[in-house]
């Protein structure tokens, strides 16, 4: 209990205090920039979906008018083939026929237009801020879990338990395995504990690397749509691909009265539909939780920009506001990255654990 | 592109990255740590198990050791009365022979001082007889010195003589 505590306080200090001022920092340099000295409204719609969407370049901060971002590589391929270039060629506008769409139904994504003058997207695998963001991800989450695993390789087994980082990973190993797997999926859990475990810390590792706003993380990248399905779609295919005889049955042939599945096969045509509903409610939430928590505290920080021109007193009162919303936000983001990975992780034993039924009734 | 829409580029690297992770934890991450923390259990339970078999064995070790040390408290008594036993046989035996011995000593003590005695008491009868006679005649000799008396003492003598004769 005394290490749960110690645990979530580390990563309260960790991400939530320095996360809150780097927040406000980051943000507030690239409001503050924009705002007072072009007399412009902030415009906290874009501030907002500009940090939630994806982009081709990775913004740090717009200082006195001159916007720092790191550009980010370009691949494409187009009816020209393949390009590869990086993106702060698009700043300056077309480049190698392609550009970046400022409206319609690809606003923001590299286009180019074909044979008709119509604007139409290319193959597009750039290494965007999601993606780069996903890589830096990944590899912290490597590095973390590997550098235990060689904490194991050196240390036999009659040293006892790890202490530390080391053993916060295996806390939180054993938890998920022992309580979460084993209790969820029954037997022949061992087969699905890699997938559910490595689940679980990818969704966590992104969830609290988004809440760091400076460069290495802040990329929204659970918070995305494409990141979530993926993960979906694997329990999806977890769930059917091994399900039961049973499992199949209870679609099919479910115990209702009969007239609810003869003429129209109305409770199989429900039950299919559960199929799909279950990895899609996982794909929303997780896609939904994520993504509001990173609008709600970027809101809370919009409150101080865009109060500047109320004058002094409301803005020093609504910026206090703001500050001590936004750490209390901060500190719930935290919670909720546990949550949500905890809960999707959950989820996804609990439908591969139905799916796993053995005929019991009579 | 909305915020619904998946975007196939992230798509396609979601894929990938996700694999690749998902390929190296479960080939060389958590089998590694899940293991280790299996052995560490099977290896605390052994630990468990082995401290209590040594426990019992201490048990028994002590229960062995208060048992030889009972017999040995045991042995002592019996070899302790066993000895208080035979002193007190040989002192009785040394007893009733020094008895028997003195029975004997005293005997011939008594038959040796019987004999003495006896010799004694004749060498006495012996002496006094001479003795008698010597004085006897010294008396003689000055009591016979006149005839007168000589006639009176024969004649008393012999009246004596007569009379226990009578008698």
């Amino acid at each position: 209990m005394k290490k749960l505590k110690s645990i979530v306080l580390l990563l309260l200090l960790l991400v939530s205090v320095p996360g809150m001022l780097n927040a406000q920092q980051a943000d507030s340099l690239s409001v503050a920039a924009a705002a007072p000295s072009e007399e412009e409204e902030v415009n906290v719609s874009e501030l907002v979906f500009g940090h939630i969407g994806d982009a081709y370049e990775w913004h740090i901060a717009t200082l006195g008018g001159k916007e720092w971002s790191i550009p980010l590589p370009v691949i494409v391929h187009s009816s020209t083939g393949w390009h590869v270039f990086s993106s702060s060629h698009l700043k300056e506008g077309e480049y190698e026929g392609l550009y970046i769409a400022s409206q319609g139904t690809n606003e923001g994504k590299i286009v180019e237009r074909n044979a008709a003058g119509e604007e139409v997207r290319p193959f597009d695998i750039s290494i965007t801020k999601n993606v780069l963001g996903l890589f830096i991800n990944s590899a912290v989450l490597l590095l973390i879990l590997m550098s235990c695993v060689r904490w194991y390789k050196k240390h036999p087994v009659e040293e006892g338990a790890p202490r530390g980082g080391v053993g916060m990973v295996e806390a939180m190993v054993l938890m998920i395995y022992e309580d979460v797997i084993k209790g969820c999926i029954g037997e022949d859990y061992k087969r699905y504990a890699p997938y559910l475990l490595t689940a679980f810390f990818f969704v966590l590792v992104n969830n609290l690397m988004g809440l760091i706003p400076i460069f290495p993380g802040g990329a929204n990248v659970t918070g995305n749509i494409a990141v979530t399905l993926v993960l979906a779609v694997c329990t999806f295919i977890l769930t059917n691909v091994y399900g039961s005889k049973e499992y199949w049955k209870e679609i099919f042939w479910p115990e209702v009265p009969v007239w609810l599945k003869v003429p129209i096969p109305m409770m199989p045509v429900i039950e299919l539909f559960g199929i799909f509903t279950k990895p899609f409610a996982l794909m929303i939430r997780l896609f939904a939780n994520i993504m509001a928590g990173h609008a709600a505290i970027l809101s809370l920080i919009a409150i101080i920009f865009i109060t500047v021109k109320a004058g002094a007193v409301i803005n020093g009162s609504m910026t206090a506001v703001a500050v001590l919303f936004g750490i209390f936000m901060d500190a719930l983001e935290v919670l909720v990255a546990f949550i949500q990975a905890y809960v999707f992780t959950m989820l996804s034993a609990v439908f591969i654990g139905l799916s796993r039924v053995k005929g019991s009734e009579e | 592109m909305g915020l619904l829409t998946p975007d196939p580029g992230l798509l396609f690297w979601m894929i990938i990255v996700f694999g690749a992770v998902f390929f190296i934890l479960a080939k060389y991450g958590f089998p590694v740590i899940i293991k280790m923390v299996d052995d560490r259990k099977a290896y605390i339970d052994n630990s468990l198990k082995s401290a209590r078999e040594a426990n019992e064995r201490l048990a028994n070790i002590k229960k062995e050791s208060e048992q030889i040390l009972a017999e040995a408290h045991d042995e002592q008594a019996r070899i302790l009365t066993q000895a208080a036993e035979t002193a007190d046989r040989i002192v009785k035996a040394a007893q009733e022979r020094a008895f028997a011995e003195g029975e004997r000593l005293m005997g011939e003590m008594k038959k040796q001082i019987e004999t003495e005695k006896e010799s004694a008491i004749r060498d006495i009868r012996r002496q006094v007889a001479v003795l008698s006679v010597g004085i006897a005649e010294k008396i003689m000799r000055n009591k016979l010195a006149d005839t007168q008396e000589q006639q009176e003492l024969i004649d008393r003598m012999l009246d004596e003589m007569l009379e226990s004769a009578k008698k």
